[in-house]
């Protein structure tokens, strides 16, 4: 325990780098992943081609693939980004996919009178959809989006790969410093559990607010 | 797919719009690729030399070599994760206190913790216990009892699914609890959670890659060893990302295709957790079916 203890100020550096890069990729993620669903939708067919594209390659290839293929692969058409931004975009890009179904799937249980009266009263597709189908299908999928953040909070553990100094990366750092390879474990599991509830209580909460009454 | 989702046919002013956004989309989407295929031609990634290096045997015998090694960890991982979610979920929704406490205690154990560090804990810790496992058992170690979670939570699902009656029709009949599993409760629920399975088949897939991490010489990390060693890693590791591409598209697919099969011919939804990938997710679907069930 005085092992973890001891590297207090290493532990919440690295969940500060986790949150960052979780929290980071999780805005290009949420962009993303609506504009795509929107793609998906859309009366026009190139787009709804290209969503479709977008969401069948992103989520069927590892996001470690991604990584590696982006970081060591890319470099050779002069795409070099830091470490930390190389991560970012990857996860951003990999769990865009993932919000994007999610979206879509809150897209569609907006009842059908609602896009007609829409229409009824002359907004074009683009109005319809921010104005009034998007409002309400994206209340419908926050408990799946929460989900779909704790997992990215996890899967952000990816970066140690290239080395950026998260919590994953310095759980191995630690055990091979330290030698105490099940108090590390247990203070990185400790590390994560504080990050994790938080995010159930603030999903939660915004359910409860964003919940439509009927 | 083909009809608009939102709204019924367009009128004569709607679909101009939409022709001339189609052109326009068009346009931009040929001007990415053309963007993408610029650069790639003048960073010389396309020129015949650096893909030539795949064609030769020596690599391509490498490469199925890494394959093999992904399908070998992802089958005995898929084995042993289902096996120990059968168990674990029998676990958890049997009426005996202790056992059912430990089943869930387990699950929630795996719920906090990034796959990756269970490789790399397997890999850098356990020595120091006396136990080494080889970077290959590491891997399987991780995934199966990473997997042997959401099994035990999808499996609970279907269970629970079922009509209450089902089992109370078993059991009235005076067939013994085990009898009433295996012959009237499991078949039907493995009939529901096939399409979920197939799912999850494909992310324990995707998972192998973090073999990589320990060095185990998986597809992926195959493809970085030639990728450095021929000087192509673009090629070599876009290589890599096709196949889990096409492997994956069409283990989706299958799953999509047991979905749509299964809710014409049973009117029953599946059990809802495919594709969220997050074990959170799996045990919320199936406190969802709580109510319905036993």
């Amino acid at each position: 325990m005085e092992v973890v203890l001891s590297h207090l100020g290493a532990f919440a550096g690295a969940m500060r780098t986790t949150a960052e890069l979780a929290l980071a990729s999780f805005a290009g993620a949420l962009l993303i992943g609506v504009l795509i669903a929107s793609f998906r939708v859309s009366p026009v067919a190139p787009l709804r081609a290209a969503g479709t594209f977008y969401v069948e390659t992103f989520r069927n290839i590892p996001p470690l693939v991604l990584l590696v293929l982006f970081y060591f692969g890319f470099t050779k058409i002069g795409i070099l980004y830091s470490e930390f931004v190389s991560a970012v975009i990857v996860m951003a890009v990999y769990t865009g996919s993932f919000i994007a179904e999610a979206v879509r799937s809150g897209i569609n249980t907006v009842a059908r009178g609602q896009a007609e009266a829409a229409r009824a009263i002359g907004l074009t597709f683009p109005q319809s959809l921010i104005l009034v189908i998007l409002p309400q299908a994206l209340r419908s999928v926050v408990p799946a989006i929460g989900s779909l953040f704790s997992a990215l909070l996890r899967n952000v553990s990816l970066a140690s790969v290239i080395a950026v100094h998260e919590l994953a990366w310095l759980s191995v750092r630690l055990i091979a410093d330290t030698g105490r390879p099940f108090e590390i474990l247990g203070g990185t599991a400790a590390a994560y559990l504080m990050m994790t509830l938080p995010t159930g209580y603030v999903f939660g909460v915004i359910e409860r607010r964003t919940a439509i009454k009927r | 797919m083909s009809a608009p989702v939102l709204g019924d046919a367009l009128g004569p002013r709607g679909r101009r719009r939409v022709a001339i956004a189609s052109v326009l989309a068009s346009l931009a989407i040929v001007y990415l690729v053309w963007v993408a295929f610029r650069r790639l031609k003048d960073a010389g990634q396309l020129d015949a030399a650096q893909w030539e290096l795949l064609t030769r045997p020596e690599v391509i015998r490498f490469f199925l070599g890494g394959l093999a090694n992904t399908l070998k960890a992802a089958s005995l991982s898929l084995v042993l994760a289902a096996t120990l979610g059968g168990l674990l979920a029998l676990g958890r929704i049997s009426r005996s206190i202790p056992v059912k406490t430990a089943a869930r205690a387990y699950v929630e154990f795996f719920r906090a913790f990034p796959l990756i560090l269970l490789i790399f804990f397997n890999f850098f810790a356990l020595p120091y216990a006396g136990i080494n496992l080889s970077r290959y058992w590491s891997l399987v170690v991780a995934l199966s009892a990473y997997n042997a979670a959401v099994f035990g939570e999808i499996f609970r699902a279907g269970i629970l699914s079922l009509d209450r009656g089902q089992s109370e029709a078993a059991m009235s009949v005076g067939l013994p609890y085990w009898s009433v599993m295996r012959l009237v409760i499991l078949p039907q629920a493995f009939r529901r959670m096939t399409p979920t399975i197939v799912s999850q088949s494909v992310t324990l897939l995707k998972d192998t890659s973090l073999g990589f991490v320990v060095g185990f010489e998986e597809l992926l990390r195959v493809g970085q060893i030639a990728g450095e060693f021929g000087r192509n890693p673009l090629q070599t590791l876009s290589l890599v990302a096709v196949f889990y591409l096409i492997v994956n598209f069409t283990l989706s697919r299958v799953a999509r295709h047991l979905e749509i099969r299964q809710r014409r011919r049973y009117q029953a939804a599946p059990i809802e957790v495919a594709g969220v990938e997050d074990l959170v997710a799996v045990g919320a679907a199936a406190e969802a079916q709580q109510p319905k069930g036993h």
